[in-house]
């Protein structure tokens, strides 16, 4: 089963832990807001994933399992 | 192993119970938390955007209720562990309790250090919520601030202070805000924006007393200068929660040292996280010891996998972050800075802009300020300590190429 990323834009706050975290699904614009790269999350990846979007100072980022 | 006992429920403790559930752990987990809460919250708001907005501690929790939920953990607020025996694996409790555990997280944090020049109506420190309810009752505009301690608490609460028309001196004996973190020079940019806000600065002065008249404060600075105020806030560091530890056997030396997979020198099966953790690098080059949430947040996922996995136990290897808001500038520093070795790229001025530190020739850090294309590449710089010419030269082009917009 898929799981799927989804970001709070108005949450962001551009501290780019996610994208240290995993810089295959999350990056930064020139806006220091968060861009998704990919939302599909497949279970070799989760935990990785969702680790990086722990790592969110605001909880902006939530891996939904499907 | 069955039970995990997790001592703190502030970011280091909440992940770490996180990271045990979402790594498959299936046993029991119980987190103590001396403070008196209805959830776990997150505390760097509390200098920030919470003092001065409405009093809603919903916005900022932690975690939400979903994902709290999730964790499956009994939640024991408003308990004090008050003393461990590692021999018998047992943590002490202060309604008396001995709580069994089969692997303890130690994640007690740490406490704003207490006022030299007395405490009592109108003396503020900062670090917990209720901290947070008292200072905000005095930030009306017009009323007189003092705040004693130029480093990150310090000049939040100046920049938030401000915006709410509060009347703000900042005094510290140092010679900038944040010097101690980001150097000399680099705090001077830091000292003319507060300056530019309308901060009242008092820096290279010390405090000698704080007297009180009628319901004035009057601080009496080590140059003859006296400031009346309303209130004070001292924001002078804050000083680690081990003295329960004391009589354990854990090795505690401003901080409770661990090995570099931060497990408790003294301890098998402790682990421990956050503010209170003084771990030892594996290479030899001694401990250390970081404040921040990030760092916290990094441990926390460390001791979940070390806990789970310990024949993949791993090293906690940093990369320092941490962020701070004042006033319209969104300052991050990545990595060591504070060396010498530093070069400003962009113009304060104009509200954006970054300096790079460097040991000669590696990068170690970065401050960044209003500019996440120059955060994105500073942090992949430090992690793989790349050539600091490189890093300059490469967002000395950027900002050629699409200068700042001067904000009026």
């Amino acid at each position: 089963m898929t799981a799927i990323v989804k970001a709070d834009l108005g949450a962001c706050q551009g501290y780019a832990n996610c994208v240290v975290g995993a810089s295959d699904y999350f990056d930064i614009d020139d806006d220091g807001v968060v861009v998704l790269l990919q939302t599909d999350v497949p279970d070799a990846e989760l935990t990785r994933v969702e680790e990086a979007a722990r790592s969110c100072p605001v909880s902006a980022l939530k891996v939904i399992r499907g | 192993m069955t039970r995990i006992v997790i001592v703190g429920a502030s970011v280091g403790g909440v992940k770490t119970a996180q990271g045990l559930r979402s790594g498959g752990f299936d046993g029991e987990i119980v987190v103590v938390e001396k403070e008196d809460v209805a959830h776990p919250y997150d505390k760097p708001p509390l200098s920030k955007a919470y003092l001065t907005s409405p009093d809603d501690l919903g916005a900022i929790r932690l975690i939400d209720q979903e994902d709290l939920a999730a964790i499956d953990a009994s939640w024991r607020f408003g308990v004090a562990a008050t003393g461990l025996d590692p021999a018998a694996k047992e943590l002490l409790l202060e309604d008396g309790e001995r709580l069994a555990y089969d692997a303890l997280v130690i994640a007690t944090g740490s406490r704003a250090r207490t006022s030299p020049w007395g405490e009592g109506p109108g003396i503020h420190v900062l670090r917990t919520t209720a901290d947070a309810h008292a200072l905000r009752s005095a930030l009306q505009p017009g009323r007189r601030l003092v705040i004693v301690g130029g480093g990150f608490i310090g000049a939040e609460v100046a920049a938030t202070a401000r915006k709410a028309g509060v009347d703000v001196t900042i005094v510290d004996p140092l010679p900038a805000p944040m010097s101690r973190v980001l150097n000399e020079d680099v705090g001077r940019i830091f000292l003319d924006k507060h300056a530019a806000e309308g901060v009242r600065t008092r820096f290279g002065t010390g405090v000698d007393g704080v007297e009180r008249v009628g319901r004035e404060l009057e601080v009496r600075l080590s140059d003859g200068e006296r400031i009346t105020a309303d209130a004070l806030l001292v924001g002078i560091g804050a000083v680690v929660n081990t003295e329960w530890l004391e009589g354990s056997g854990l090795v505690v030396d401003n901080g409770i040292v661990t090995d570099g997979r931060l497990r408790a020198i003294g301890a098998a099966d402790v682990f421990v996280v956050g503010d209170v953790c003084r771990w030892q690098h594996e290479d030899g080059s001694g401990s250390t010891r970081l404040e921040h949430w990030t760092s916290a947040a990094d441990q926390a996922r460390l001791v979940a996998h070390n806990l789970l996995s310990p024949a993949e136990a791993r090293a906690y290897v940093p990369v320092e972050y941490v962020w701070s808001d004042q006033y319209d500038w969104k300052i991050q520093v990545v990595g060591r800075t504070g060396s010498a070795e530093s070069q400003l790229i962009g113009d304060p001025a104009h509200d954006r802009f970054a300096v790079v530190y460097s040991d000669g020739a590696r990068v170690t850090g970065a401050v960044i300020v209003n500019w996440p294309r120059a955060l994105i590449a500073a942090r992949r710089a430090v992690a793989d300590r790349g050539d600091a010419d490189a890093l300059v030269t490469m967002l000395t082009e950027i900002t050629a190429k699409a200068p700042a917009p001067v904000v009026s």
